[in-house]
């Protein structure tokens, strides 16, 4: 084992390109440039969404190193390694989330945290939506692909169970990321057209189901909002039009940085987490937009391109689904914030403040990146 | 290891690679999505929410103008605007809401009223971070209190409004009025643009007549504020016209003298100097603290006020509707001389009773024995009612009606004397409207000495009086004097209407000026002692109004009549007689004979207007620029 991966990582690149430091490093320089731009850039606008507040940027900025390292320590591990601890992870995050709502702490109404003596505090969801991709790629990759049936149903429970499980706590957001993370390896292992459009029916059934059983007020209130937010002007739709109206004054060239009104003037809620991106649309306008989604689509775009010359199936599971699921975030943030859908708590990747989904996510990027430079040079 | 040995890892490889692209084109669609949706808003939609946004961000608010303050006429200040505070709460700053209630509760005195308000506003829709209102009108202490415990009590604010305040307002409330928060009736009718801001609004008196001129125009600024709704700064400023400020002919000393000579007793005193019909005083006794009314009177202060016997509330001046009985003779004497009834040297024999005829019922005279030979200026020096009976009769009740309405008895004739009754002048057409019964003769004996239906207020007899004292030249009575500034006081005071009451011979006047002059200084004079050591020499007329009719033989001693049935004790009068500077009206209720209780009080008022106040008067003029046109006393 050790061998192939001393073999793999020094062989020449069948494409010819220079494969010297980063090779050694395991990172890969188009990825990491296209994350530092997004890094940086966004340290500049949540200074702006902070309120000028030096010491969040500063708190941010060690949390992007911390999350950095991660994402290097993830990078050198062979994705073997990955594929081998998948079924044991997932056994451990199954054993949080349940420890989670019987010892779980956290604050409005929500337990989501879990802190064991000698460790420290953690989400066992935020681990999950690492982990699940990985053990539905384990399972299903071990057989032919596309899978038979039976293989579908089992690889959705593994999806299932640990989604159940956060939606308890309740965290909503965190549960459907972790069941689309899940979703894209069913997928991109080749769950027949058919099944997928007899998915897509259950689910419209299930909807209504799940909006009478399974939401919580709070839930409804906030798809309900989406809805019409002007029913609630005051109260729940206050963010939405506010974000909104902080996105189309900002215009085409927007208000300039730090002369957002909006935001400064507080009335943006939560304008330096899940609401950044309004921000950024009302101080840099539409052209700062297009950049911001233009550096976002470049990046998926280079992740697919990892998955697709991924060497495995295993690898290329867990990379496409990985992919997707930043594009969730990106997509179900900038679609909330503009009034496209419901209020879940999904911050915007790389840019809101925030301390697990930064780690997650960069450490979804070292898997990547794993992924990416451990590939051996026989095969092309 | 399972991996790869049984699989056809190309076509796994080509069905991820045609999973991948579908992917792709969905981000690529959904991203193409997520811009199209900030084209809509950034571009296509971004005017509508650049106002949006402005709006946000900039308030306009409404500047209450200061209302304008109100003097006597020498410059004192009856009313002044004073900051008032009262304590607000934000619901969105407040830790727990039934907590903080508690505790403010227990800090301060709450009502159950304010209470119920509160959690009604509580209920309304609002902006987040408006702060509601909670109790108004804080005392020191209590702002001392709330001070201490500030730092427990977050989202809970002290804030300033301006307020009227009446620093005499016990002898001023009936003069001036008062002003009160503007409730639902009076919102339909003010201007919603000039009185965006302000909260109070002239409800009676001088405040209410005068409301327009003392509000002022509204001002406005445009201010940034955050989502708190906190002024972060002011970008445009138009200021408000402050309301003007008003001088009135009422002198605050003459005002409080009324007072003092009527303390202990209800009545009203109403003094016009006849020049200009200015009311120099305006009492009615008791009075009442109308700054209990600004900001809301408790149910039980209210209660109070409103059921006492002595009616405090009740403006007696104003609104009091007595018989004028024997006050009323001066003026009739002007009809019975100038119709023809009577002439100056006209006697008559007074057996004590008028009859029409010898079996007829029996009209008595004030003087069981009657006073014998009775000419004019001794039926008035006595107040001969048999006299006037026999007058009156001849006169008939279209002479009365005539000649009285021309003393604007049955008529408001105030200039901006707000909430004055016209009081009853009967007349044929009346009681035929009124009572579906004719005019009997015997109505007109009593009309002759100002009983049976007739009923006037004290400012209509001064009124009346001020016109003898002109000798017939109309003067409207005003509270008006001044306006401070560059408007004139023609322009909001209503038009004069009443022609002079020209008489034929015009020397008439000075006839029963000289013959009230009798009642004072004559050696048979009904108020001779009240006039006794006068260094100056004025005309009056006493009169006595019975509270309940007595039957025709009935006898009675007033000190047996429980005191509330006691007759009303009246006075008219003006002085000096040639010179006429002040012009009065005295009624004390229940007070029993006008000449023992009111004449006094009249003699004290002319004592204080000629002699007392005339010289500070002069030093005032030094003070008060206004005080000039007044002249010399």
């Amino acid at each position: 084992m050790a061998t192939r991966e001393v073999l793999g990582s020094t062989a020449s690149n069948p494409l010819g390109r220079p494969r010297g430091i980063w090779s050694v490093l395991h990172v890969d320089p188009i990825l990491l440039l296209l994350l530092l731009a997004l890094v940086s850039g966004g340290l500049f606008v949540l200074y702006s969404g902070a309120d000028r507040n030096f010491e969040v940027v500063k708190a941010q900025g060690i949390r992007f190193g911390i999350a950095f390292v991660v994402m290097l320590v993830f990078a050198q591990l062979d994705p073997s390694v990955f594929r081998r601890w998948a079924p044991w992870l997932y056994g451990l995050g199954l054993m949080g989330l349940v420890a989670v709502i019987f010892v779980g702490v956290g604050a409005k109404g929500a337990q989501r945290w879990l802190a064991l003596p000698g460790l420290p505090r953690f989400q066992p969801s935020e681990l999950m939506k690492l982990v699940v991709p990985m053990m539905a790629a384990w399972y299903l990759s071990r057989h032919f692909l596309p899978p038979k049936l039976s293989r579908i149903g089992v690889g959705l429970v593994i999806v299932l169970l640990p989604m159940v499980l956060i939606m308890k706590q309740p965290d909503l957001g965190t549960s459907l990321l972790v069941g689309m993370a899940g979703l894209f390896v069913v997928f991109f292992a080749g769950m027949s057209w058919k099944l997928i459009s007899a998915f897509v029916v259950m689910v419209s059934v299930a909807a209504p189901v799940m909006w009478f059983f399974g939401m919580r007020d709070y839930q409804k209130q906030r798809v309900l909002t989406l809805l019409d937010p002007q029913s609630d002007p005051l109260g729940a739709g206050w963010n939405i039009i506010q974000s909104k109206t902080a996105i189309g004054s900002g215009g085409l060239d927007g208000k300039g940085w730090l002369q957002g009104t909006q935001s400064h003037l507080e009335f943006l809620p939560e304008s330096h987490t899940d609401f950044i991106v309004a921000v950024l649309a009302e101080e840099f306008g539409f052209i700062g937009m297009l950049i911001l989604i233009s550096v976002y689509f470049l990046i998926i775009l280079r992740c697919l391109y990892i998955s697709v010359t991924a060497q495995d199936s295993f690898s290329r599971l867990v990379a496409g689904a990985l992919t997707m699921t930043f594009f969730i975030y990106v997509f179900v943030n900038v679609g909330m914030v503009s009034g496209l859908l419901p209020v879940v708590g999904v911050p915007l990747p790389l840019v809101s403040y925030g301390g697990t989904s930064t780690v997650t996510l960069m450490a979804a990027f070292g898997i990547l990146m794993s992924i990416h430079t451990h590939r051996r040079m026989i095969t092309a | 290891m399972p991996w790869g040995e049984f699989k056809d890892t190309a076509a796994e490889r080509r069905l991820f690679q045609r999973r991948a692209f579908v992917m792709l084109l969905m981000v690529f669609l959904l991203l193409a999505g997520l811009v199209a949706r900030m084209y809509q808003l950034q571009i296509v939609e971004h005017d509508i929410y650049t106002t949006l946004s402005d709006k946000n961000r900039v308030q306009v608010q409404s500047v209450p103008p200061p209302r304008g303050l109100v003097y006597d006429r020498n410059g004192i200040l009856l009313a002044e605007n004073r900051p008032v505070f009262s304590v607000t709460v934000v619901p969105e700053r407040v830790g727990g809401m039934d907590a903080t209630l508690d505790q403010l509760v227990r800090i301060l005195d709450i009502s159950e009223e304010d209470l119920e308000r509160f959690q009604r506003r509580l209920r309304e829709p609002r902006r987040p971070f408006q702060e509601i209102p909670l109790r108004y009108d804080l005392t020191e202490d209590e702002i001392a209190r709330l001070a201490v415990h500030r730092h427990e009590l977050p989202g809970v604010e002290v804030e300033a409004e301006l307020v009227r305040y009446y620093p005499h307002s016990e002898l001023t409330a009936h003069a001036l009025g008062f002003v009160g928060r503007i409730n639902r009736d009076e919102l339909q009718r003010i201007d919603p643009v000039n009185y965006a801001g302000t909260n109070y609004i002239g409800k009676s008196g001088v405040e209410r007549f005068y409301e327009e001129l003392l509000h002022g125009k509204v001002g406005y600024q445009h201010v940034e504020t955050n989502a708190r709704g906190r002024t972060l700064r002011v970008l445009e400023r138009e200021n408000p016209v402050p309301g003007e400020d008003l001088e009135l002919h009422i002198d605050l000393r003459l005002q409080n003298r009324a007072h003092e000579l009527l303390d202990g007793r209800r009545g009203a005193i109403v003094a016009i100097e006849p020049a200009t019909g200015g009311i120099l005083a305006l009492a009615s006794v008791p009075g009442f603290d109308a700054n209990k009314f600004v900001t809301g009177i408790s149910v039980a202060d209210y209660g109070e006020l409103r059921d006492s016997k002595d009616k405090p509330l009740f403006n007696r001046a104003l609104r009091g509707q007595y018989p004028p009985g024997s006050t009323l003779k001066p003026m009739l004497a002007i009809a019975a001389l100038d119709s023809g009834a009577v002439t100056r040297d006209h006697s008559i024999w007074d057996p004590g009773y008028f009859q029409f005829n010898s079996s007829g019922r029996r009209y008595r005279d004030w003087k069981r024995g009657g006073h014998g030979w009775v000419d004019l200026t001794y039926a008035m020096a006595q107040s001969c009612d048999v006299y006037f009976y026999e007058a009156a009769v001849e006169m008939g009740v279209d002479t009365m009606h005539s000649y009285l309405s021309r003393f604007g008895f049955g008529e408001d004739a105030t200039l901006d004397v707000s909430g004055a009754l016209s009081g009853l002048l009967p007349s044929r057409d009346w009681k035929r409207a009124m009572r579906n019964e004719p005019w009997y003769p015997g109505d007109s004996v009593n009309l002759g000495i100002g009983q049976g239906f007739m009923l006037a207020t004290p400012l209509q007899l001064a009124t009346a009086t001020a016109l003898i004292a002109n000798r017939g030249e109309w003067v409207e009575p005003r509270l008006l004097k001044d306006i401070q500034g560059d408007r004139s006081v023609d322009e909001f005071l209503p038009s004069e209407t009443h022609e002079p009451l020209k008489l034929k011979d015009p020397s008439d006047w000075d006839f029963i000026a000289d013959a009230m002059a009798e009642v004072m200084h004559g050696t048979k004079g009904t108020a001779r002692s009240a006039a006794r050591g006068a260094s100056y020499r004025m005309a009056g007329k006493t009169g006595t109004a019975q509270v309940f009719s007595l039957a025709e033989d009935e006898e009675y001693e007033a000190e047996e009549v429980r005191e509330r049935l006691r007759d009303h004790a009246l006075f008219v009068g003006f002085a000096p007689l040639d010179n006429p500077q002040i012009a009065v009206a005295v009624i004390v209720e229940n007070g029993g004979g006008g000449s023992s209780t009111a004449a006094p009080v009249a003699r004290a008022l002319f004592d204080a207007w000629l002699l007392e106040f005339s010289a500070a008067g002069d030093d005032a003029a030094l003070i008060s620029k206004t005080d000039a046109e007044s002249g010399v006393h």
